[in-house]
């Protein structure tokens, strides 16, 4: 049971929230309607749009970009799984402790440091053309392959220092719980450390992804056909640039899916534990 | 979140649009010659000079060593033979560096002629000015001789290979309209292209006959030349010098070339540097 | 007729340990009998959180001996694995894991450490949870829990393997005044049921009760040590006397 008093600020509040709401939704439409005919009375609009805007050239060159994207999805697929799983392991054995596994270490953080310093671009080149180039038996000569290789050495030093960045964020306290149960360092690292150290760093991993969702399409300098080089062959043809804005707007839409998981994901995580 | 995007996006756009075209005037058709070419009235970038763009890097048989000013090089000696025609002294010819790519698209140009093997096709005129062909190319197949297109005879052969192409050549039209089973792979420069060649990436490369022949000889020498490549819808292909759109460079460019053609200039330059194309057999 | 006495426990003899170049324990010697509750008291800073965690070898020490059940396991050569299996620990700030549910923070160090079968563990966990008056918590996640509860937790992911030791770090001191008495009454009980105990408290009141032997510590060396009506009601030490009077002053006895 309220008091009068308190109906009254209800009401109040009420009447206050229905106008606020009116009057956002009038200013949106009034802004909308003046933005876009600011836009398209303006001088220059036609030639805009028939350069970037083209829908005719948009529908007919859906079909090859599609398929260029189809490429780029399942690279992405692929190379993310290998790198997520390459770059926990350089990150778990960054932390081995002791003298006998130094060279292990050493090796890690040589890896580390290298590929995060070496443009991606110089190990495409590197490995789609100069690998095959040496004739060792045993080495794929399939660009996508080889792109792909390249990619998962190059990606996997960043997020080696990710998952790193989230292992030493565990609290020592943590550790020296797991110790004190008589924990040894493999299970310390797999029932304790890891899954709170993931959940710590998954913004991060899931920024990584979407860089990784925009840098598969490099694999196309080694003359496979993904949407990028689909767009630029269209466009290159026709002089137009439309194919190069329908590419872009397909890989943000791309990126919104994801976006939208990491944010759910690291809800959920926070929701279960107060860590 | 949305609202400020959609802001952002109306501001760039009002930004583009509102910057008024500048509307480019059609060219008079035809070349012109004598007095309206003369060399003080030609409205070129820099006054007294002519200014030449080709690619970085360039290749034989068109330019040699990479140094298009010694004038060394089929387009190399066209082009001085066209600067010559105009009125300018060797020592008036300017050369800067255009990506392939860049100089066909409309636009403003850093050059006032571009010499790079610029086939003369319709779409490409929407966007630039083109003089009168300098030169007839065809385009051929090369392959390693380990490689199963090396003994291609036909055309209906070569669709089972592996092409490759650079990135918006009519090579590339070319292998496109062979119908290949495989899609063609596509590359960034011919370099790559050769690259992949010699891998075993790609088991046949697309290029004009000419550069075929140098490529064959010099470069690949265990690549040979399968065959030439018939032309689309029968129309020869051609080269041809490479204005801004609605230049009024072009009619006097196209007459040097005229001249150079009817005086014997373009067919003495091509025996002394495109001689060794020889013939490559015609798939059909 | 003598009996022979029973070997102790543990025995910590002449235990020292530096941080940076200063001596945080300066030659401690300690003995905890079988069944015995020995209450660790002393200024903060004296050294009682590090010598229960020398103890626990989760440091290493700089000189000094501890010995469990007669074994050093202060010697290199030994498994300090091995040992910290026959002690459990808890410490002031709970340390639960806190993606794993209060069940699975229990029969975690059974199941993976000593081999007891899923089943056994929880059933195992269970009457723990049960006896520390949690059994309704056994799916809950800590976070969901007061910090006194979360506390028996830890004390009963301490007991889940059966120690020959507990250890209790100040157990009391990061929780509400209204919540230290639900932990201490657990204490009791453990007491009463035969463990032996090495705890730091500042619960003097408490220490009187149950402990069998109260050893005061200061700048990391044993002052004074004897039952708790000796050194919480007549101290031989001045020392001593002068902690006791500044924490009856702050109205903590």
């Amino acid at each position: 049971m309220i008091s009068d008093l308190q109906r009254d600020r209800l009401a109040y509040r009420r009447s206050r929230s229905r106008r606020s709401v009116l009057v956002a939704f009038a200013s949106t439409v009034v802004f909308a309607a003046v933005a876009v005919l600011a836009v398209t009375s303006s001088p220059g609009w036609p030639r805009v749009r028939q350069s970037f805007f083209n829908a005719e050239i948009a529908w007919r060159t859906l079909p090859a970009l599609l398929d260029g994207l189809w490429l780029n999805l399942r690279v992405l697929v692929v190379c993310e799984v290998l790198i997520l799983v390459l770059a926990l392991g350089i990150a778990v054995l960054r932390t081995l402790r002791g003298p006998v596994w130094f060279p292990v270490r050493a090796l890690a953080t040589g890896y580390v440091d290298f590929f995060r310093g070496l443009p991606l671009i110089i190990c495409l080149y590197l490995i789609g053309f100069g690998l095959p180039g040496l004739r060792l038996s045993g080495i794929p000569n399939d660009p996508v392959l080889l792109g792909g290789i390249a990619l998962v050495l190059v990606y996997s030093a960043y997020v080696a220092e990710v998952f790193r960045a989230g292992i030493e964020s565990v609290h020592p306290s943590q550790l020296a719980a797991a110790k004190s149960l008589g924990l040894g360092h493999a299970k310390t690292m797999r029932i304790v450390v890891l899954p709170q150290a993931v959940r710590r760093v998954l913004p991060a991993l899931l920024n990584d992804f979407v860089a990784l969702q925009k840098d598969c399409g490099l694999i196309s300098v080694l003359g496979a056909v993904d949407a990028v080089r689909a767009a630029q062959i269209t466009a290159s043809s026709s002089y137009n640039f439309t194919p190069y804005v329908v590419a872009g707007l397909l890989f943000v839409l791309l990126a919104i899916p994801s976006g939208r998981l990491a944010d759910w994901v690291s809800r959920r995580a926070t929701n279960r534990q107060g860590a | 979140m949305l609202k400020k995007k959609a802001v952002m996006a109306a501001v760039a756009l009002l930004a583009v649009s509102a910057c008024a075209p500048v509307d480019e005037t059609p060219t008079a058709a035809g070349p012109a010659t004598g007095a309206a070419c003369a060399k003080d009235k030609l409205a070129t970038l820099a006054a007294g000079k002519l200014t030449f763009g080709t690619d970085e890097p360039v290749y034989q048989p068109w330019f040699v060593d990479n140094k298009p000013e010694s004038g060394q090089g089929f387009e190399a000696a066209v082009a001085y033979a066209v600067a010559g025609k105009l009125g300018y002294a060797p020592a008036d010819v300017v050369w800067t560096r255009v990506p392939f790519n860049a100089a066909i698209q409309p636009g403003k140009k850093a050059y006032d002629v571009d010499v790079n093997e610029f086939s003369i096709t319709d779409e490409r005129k929407q966007a630039v000015d083109f003089s009168s062909p300098y030169y007839d190319v065809a385009q051929a197949v090369i392959a390693p001789k380990s490689s199963p297109a090396a003994a291609a005879k036909t055309l209906a052969e070569l669709k089972k290979v592996k092409l490759g192409a650079q990135v918006g050549t009519t090579s590339y039209d070319a292998a496109q309209r062979l119908a290949p089973e495989q899609q063609v792979a596509v590359y960034n420069t011919n370099d790559d292209a050769k690259a992949a060649l010699g891998n075993g990436q790609i088991q046949a490369l697309v290029l004009d006959l000419p550069t075929a022949f140098y490529v064959t000889s010099a470069e690949l020498p265990d690549a040979t030349i399968v065959g030439q490549l018939p032309r689309g819808e029968g129309k020869p292909e051609q080269f041809g010098l490479v204005l801004d759109k609605g230049s009024s460079l072009t009619p006097c460019v196209s007459g040097a070339v005229d001249g150079l053609r009817s005086d014997g200039t373009l067919a003495k330059l091509e025996q002394e540097w495109l001689a060794t194309a020889g013939n490559a057999p015609e798939l059909k | 007729m003598t009996v022979e006495p029973l070997e102790p426990v543990l025995s910590v003899r002449g235990l020292v340990k530096s941080y940076d170049g200063k001596r945080v324990l300066d030659g401690v010697d300690l003995d905890v009998g079988e069944h015995q509750v020995v209450v660790l008291i002393g200024p903060s800073g004296s050294g009682k959180s590090t010598l229960l965690r020398c103890v626990n070898l989760l440091e290493d020490l700089d000189d000094g001996q501890v010995l469990l059940d007669g074994d050093d396991i202060s010697d290199p050569r030994h498994d300090a694995g091995k040992a910290r299996r026959r002690m459990g620990i808890v410490f002031q700030a709970f340390n639960l894991f806190p993606h794993l549910s209060v069940l699975d923070n229990i029969t975690l160090a059974p199941r993976e450490v000593h081999g007891v079968p899923r089943k056994v563990a929880t059933q195992r966990a269970l009457d723990l949870l049960d006896r520390v008056g949690l059994s309704d918590k056994a799916n809950s996640y800590p976070d969901r829990l007061s910090g006194g509860q979360q506390q028996r937790v830890a004390i009963a992911r301490a007991l889940a393997y059966e120690p020959r030791l507990l250890l209790l770090d100040e157990i009391t001191s990061a929780l509400d005044p209204e919540l230290v008495g639900e932990v201490l009454a657990l204490v009791r009980e453990l007491a009463g049921q035969g463990r032996t105990i090495l705890m730091a408290t500042h619960e003097m009141g408490f220490a009187r009760q149950v402990a069998d032997q109260v050893v005061f510590l200061d700048h990391g060396s044993v002052v004074e040590t004897g039952p708790p009506e000796q050194v919480l009601g007549d101290p031989r030490h001045e020392r001593t006397r002068l902690f006791l009077r500044r924490v009856i002053d702050a109205g903590r006895i």
